[in-house]
């Protein structure tokens, strides 16, 4: 409301029911608090805490490279492999996935609409589950790892590109369409230009995730660094422990500048 | 008349090259040399895969029917990891305010404080968080407790990152107007920063809260509490009708509490 140009500025309006939502937190917090026993720790808590500390700061070197195999650098390109395989499994295969999710493709709402319910139930799925699943499938080892991540990945992907998906402008398509150009023409030269860079970025962006996904897969056993930790932490071997994890905080470091520095130039 | 263009003006029409045949050749060549050395290291093979899947289909059929009996005993699971996220995200938000100021450029003064900062905040996110649970699961035994502390470290490492750039983007107005009428420092956060961020913030831990219910339901397979265990049990006697269980029951709960926790945001923002 204007007065002699001046607007009157209103307090904002509270919600009248805020306090229920403060009692219901509380009660929340009560509830979750009351059931987790903070009792009963290892006595030797403090000491493995230093051991681990220690371990860090002294880490074994010797585990870098063995001769013999089993070392820190071939489980760290292990992990690596796992994540590019999967990466690439995924990008391929979300591909049908995001055009039938992507709401400017289909002509009915409910096409897109069961499409990007099969995507967000694909994502819900823990990939260490489905990791399981596919160790059970064709025996423990890295290919299980591969064949978790490639297909779980697929859930996010096969989104993000949809939306991209979703971004694109119908111009170039009808232009090409108004000339004469088949369907398959339209894709190749008005629709695949405009996807290509957000699909490469997202592609990059999921390889991050799963790099870091693929540090713990070995952990029930489908390849990668993951099983050597678990190894080195259920015998107590403090300066493998640490050696390892600075492995991976060196290797997802490096990881993350190189795919940032990509993807920013492709943006 | 033609006049030929300036090279300047060339230049500003095409500002950049488009990369040659060669330079797509080599990215080409350069990704399916990693493929392919991808693929030798991880012994893929597309006859195991073929070979597999009828233990892949024998497996399904043996997780259908799900067997429904089995699901109050791990309601007390569910309940379990759901607690664990809370408290854990809870604890993650909370430290992460600090260390989300001490990150953010334009609120510490010297940037000999938010860059290692920084530093510091990137090497913890590099962690996952089921590495985490596994090393407090070291330390401190088996239970919940290793568990929440794992998802506490991993939170503050996510809240504090988003968090932290949002506090870059806040408008500089109101804190100076505050300042030029004589605000404290403690003043210009409470009214000057908190009230631009605040919002954000709780979108974040949201967030965070809907990742982290999904990591506390695998954290039990290292022995961090929640209904993780139960999948080591089931799977471990080839029960695999009572893991469907498991997994269903999962899904559904993600769904819902990612669900709630999308509509809070959505009014939030």
């Amino acid at each position: 409301m204007m007065k002699n140009g001046t607007t009157v500025i209103r307090k904002p309006r509270k919600n009248p029911y805020r306090w229920l939502i403060y009692i219901a937190l509380v009660l929340l917090y009560v509830w979750a608090f009351s059931g987790v026993p903070f009792t009963g720790f290892k006595e030797t808590a403090g000491q493995i805490m230093r051991s681990i500390v220690a371990g860090i700061f002294s880490p074994d070197w010797n585990y870098v490279y063995l001769p013999e195999g089993e070392d820190l650098l071939r489980g760290l390109m292990d992990t690596l492999a796992i994540s590019i395989l999967g990466t690439v499994i995924s990008a391929v295969i979300c591909i049908p996935f995001a055009f039938w999710a992507a709401r400017n493709i289909s002509r009915f709402r409910f096409i897109s609409g069961s499409g990007k319910m099969v995507l967000s139930f694909i994502r819900t799925f823990p990939e260490i589950i489905m990791a399981l699943l596919f160790i059970k499938a064709v025996g423990p080892g890295s290919f299980a790892g591969v064949l978790a991540l490639g297909l779980n990945s697929i859930g996010m992907l096969g989104k993000l590109y949809a939306d991209e998906v979703e971004a694109i402008d119908p111009g170039p398509s009808e232009a090409l369409m108004a000339s004469g150009a088949n369907r398959l023409q339209q894709l190749w030269y008005a629709v695949v230009p405009q996807v290509l860079p957000g699909f490469l970025n997202y592609t990059l962006y999921r390889f991050e995730i799963n790099v870091r996904s693929a540090t713990i897969l070995g952990v029930i056993g489908a390849g990668g660094i993951g099983t050597p930790l678990i190894f080195a932490l259920s015998t107590r071997n403090w300066p493998r422990v640490g050696i390892i994890l600075l492995g991976i905080i060196v290797m997802i470091t490096i990881i993350d500048l190189i795919s940032g520095y990509i993807r920013k130039k492709l943006v | 008349m033609k006049t030929p263009l300036p090279t300047s003006a060339k230049s500003a029409i095409h500002p950049s090259k488009p990369p040659t045949r060669m330079k797509h050749g080599l990215t080409a060549v350069i990704i399916l040399v990693l493929i392919w050395a991808s693929a030798v290291q991880t012994e893929a093979s597309f006859s195991k895969l073929v070979i597999g899947l009828p233990n892949m289909l024998d497996l399904l059929r043996d997780m259908f029917p799900p067997r429904w009996s089995y699901f109050k005993n791990i309601t007390n699971g569910m309940l379990e990891t759901i607690r664990m996220a809370l408290i854990g995200t809870t604890i993650g938000g909370l430290l992460a305010i600090p260390v989300a100021v001490l990150c953010a450029g334009n609120l510490m003064p010297s940037r000999w404080i938010y860059f290692p900062a920084r530093f510091v905040l990137n090497l913890v996110r590099t962690i996952p968080d089921l590495l985490l649970a596994a090393l407090f699961v070291a330390v401190f035994g088996l239970g919940p407790v290793p568990g929440i502390l794992a998802l506490a470290v991993f939170s503050v490492g996510l809240i504090a990152k988003l968090t932290y750039e949002s506090l870059e983007t806040i408008d500089k107005g109101p804190l100076e107007a505050m300042r030029s009428v004589g605000a404290t420092g403690t003043q210009l956060i409470i009214f000057g920063v908190v009230p631009q961020v605040a919002a954000q913030f709780t979108s974040y831990v949201l967030y965070c809260f809907e990742i982290n219910v999904r990591a506390a339901a695998i954290l039990g397979l290292v022995g961090a509490g929640g209904i993780g265990l139960y999948y080591e049990a089931t799977l471990g006697f080839l029960e695999y009708d009572k893991t469907s269980v498991i997994i269903l029951f999962t899904l559904a709960i993600v769904l819902v509490i990612d669900y709630v926790s999308m509509k809070l945001r959505e009014k939030l923002l």
